[in-house]
């Protein structure tokens, strides 16, 4: 889920780039600073749940959670994820500077769509609904954002050679099992939210 | 390592020069495409790294966890990019046209690692937002990028902790359900933690004065010596140029 330098086309990393710091732009003005530690903190946390490996068959797979990320952050998710691929590239030694905002949109813009789209559900879910009636939907977003981003990296690949098309037609089939753990770890992420704060997924999406 | 204070004020080059030069270097990076220039990137890749003082075992390791990640996304090119075949078997066709659009993406990104690291791994997040700013990026970004890279390690603490707490009722990973949902409680109740933490570190930002735009260390005025890097940058640029189109 990850492009490394060197493989986009120019005209490839300038849309995305361009598109990515409208939706950088558009976050940071959904932040003030009474929101602020508040997303950074999140963005913290997402960063070091990246780092659990998750058993599958002989590999592993770390963990993206970019849907949760959605329905916690909302449109601050933009500048959270630019900021935790900015930490990548400074302290894992991952470079990634030209694909800064290609990485940047493909993960955040699915996280955003489907994590606005769970906001709006919960908001409409009782209180007092049981926790059992979120797990459906975590999975559904955790799934979705994954999916959307599997996909949007298959494509920026294909749009920048015809050489890709074959292997981000593979790197697509080989990320399955991946979209079915974050469904499942989102699923149950989310129940816990719900049962424990509540109040922090029921009021409708504000800023963060 | 993230949250460390060394940053700014520590030697050599201005944050502002490493940031510009680590710019500049990947965009000229990814346009090359001949050997002989991409050779001279990695071999002064390596170099810069030997001058930022990142010992050679650290580095080995890094570029070894590196190479794993690039083996992972490019490995299958040599067999989906059409071309003359070098070897066949199975079913499989290796290309040579694949196994140099393979190496030439791998010797691009590696050249840019490399140089992302020893230019901008010894600023520190300070310095780095030090240096943004006065690149006149959006305050509230450097914001975000200071308390994230000041509370990953709490946090990450934190999570060790919670995980210790799973190993005492005996859990252990496989790959089954039981261990997805509880990687999925583990991972809810470490937002819930970062989340209560986040309203006593905010609470505790506004009882100091906290509106929005946090102190960060001065930036020195630029030196003889940093322009004296800048332009020893930008003259191992031309040469890669020279290199690539001469």
């Amino acid at each position: 889920m990850h492009i490394v330098d060197g493989v986009l086309s120019m005209p490839v990393l300038l849309g995305s780039g361009v598109l990515a710091l409208a939706g950088v732009g558009l976050g940071l003005r959904a932040l003030d600073e009474s929101s602020i530690p508040r997303a950074g903190l999140l963005t913290a946390a997402f960063f070091s749940v990246s780092l659990i490996h998750i058993p599958l068959g002989p590999t592993s797979a770390h963990l993206l959670l970019t849907g949760l990320m959605g329905v916690l952050l909302g449109w601050a998710v933009f500048p959270a994820i630019c900021v935790g691929l900015l930490l990548q590239a400074l302290f894992f030694g991952y470079g990634g500077v030209t694909v800064l905002g290609a990485n940047t949109l493909n993960l955040a813009l699915p996280a955003l769509l489907f994590g606005l789209a769970g906001r709006a559900v919960l908001a409409r879910l009782r209180p007092a609904a049981l926790s059992w009636w979120v797990m459906p939907l975590g999975a559904l977003v955790g799934a979705g954002a994954f999916a959307g981003s599997a996909l949007l990296v298959a494509g920026s690949l294909a749009a920048s050679g015809e050489g890709f098309w074959a292997a981000a037609r593979l790197a697509l089939i080989a990320q399955l099992p991946v979209a079915l753990i974050e469904a499942v770890v989102t699923a149950a992420a989310l129940r816990l939210l719900w049962t424990v704060r509540p109040e922090l997924l029921a009021r409708p999406a504000r800023a963060c | 390592m993230p949250g460390s204070r060394a940053g700014a004020a520590s030697r050599g080059p201005d944050p502002r020069v490493r940031l510009l030069c680590c710019l500049g270097w990947a965009l000229v990076v990814v346009g090359l495409e001949g050997w002989a220039a991409l050779s001279a990137a990695l071999l002064a890749g390596v170099l810069l790294t030997r001058w930022a003082g990142i010992a050679p075992r650290r580095l080995v390791r890094l570029v070894l966890v590196f190479e794993g990640l690039m083996l992972l996304t490019l490995g299958l090119l040599p067999f989906t990019v059409p071309g003359q075949p070098l070897w066949q078997g199975g079913g499989l066709v290796l290309s040579e046209q694949g196994l140099t659009l393979a190496g030439v993406i791998a010797a691009r990104a590696s050249a840019v690692a490399l140089v992302t690291l020893a230019l901008l791994a010894g600023v520190g997040a300070d310095g780095l937002g030090a240096a943004l700013r006065a690149l006149r990026v959006p305050g509230a970004l450097i914001e975000l990028l200071l308390l994230s890279a000041r509370y990953l390690d709490v946090l990450a603490r934190e999570q060790t902790r919670l995980r210790a707490a799973m190993r005492a009722r005996a859990f252990r990973p496989r790959s089954d359900l039981h261990t997805l949902t509880s990687y999925g409680f583990l991972v809810g109740m470490l937002l819930v933690r970062a989340l209560e933490r986040a309203e006593r570190v905010g609470a505790a930002m506004r009882c100091r004065g906290y509106a929005g735009r946090m102190p960060l260390p001065e930036l020195a005025p630029l030196r003889g010596a940093d322009l004296g890097f800048a332009v020893g940058f930008a003259l191992l640029l031309a040469v890669l140029m020279v290199l690539e189109h001469g």
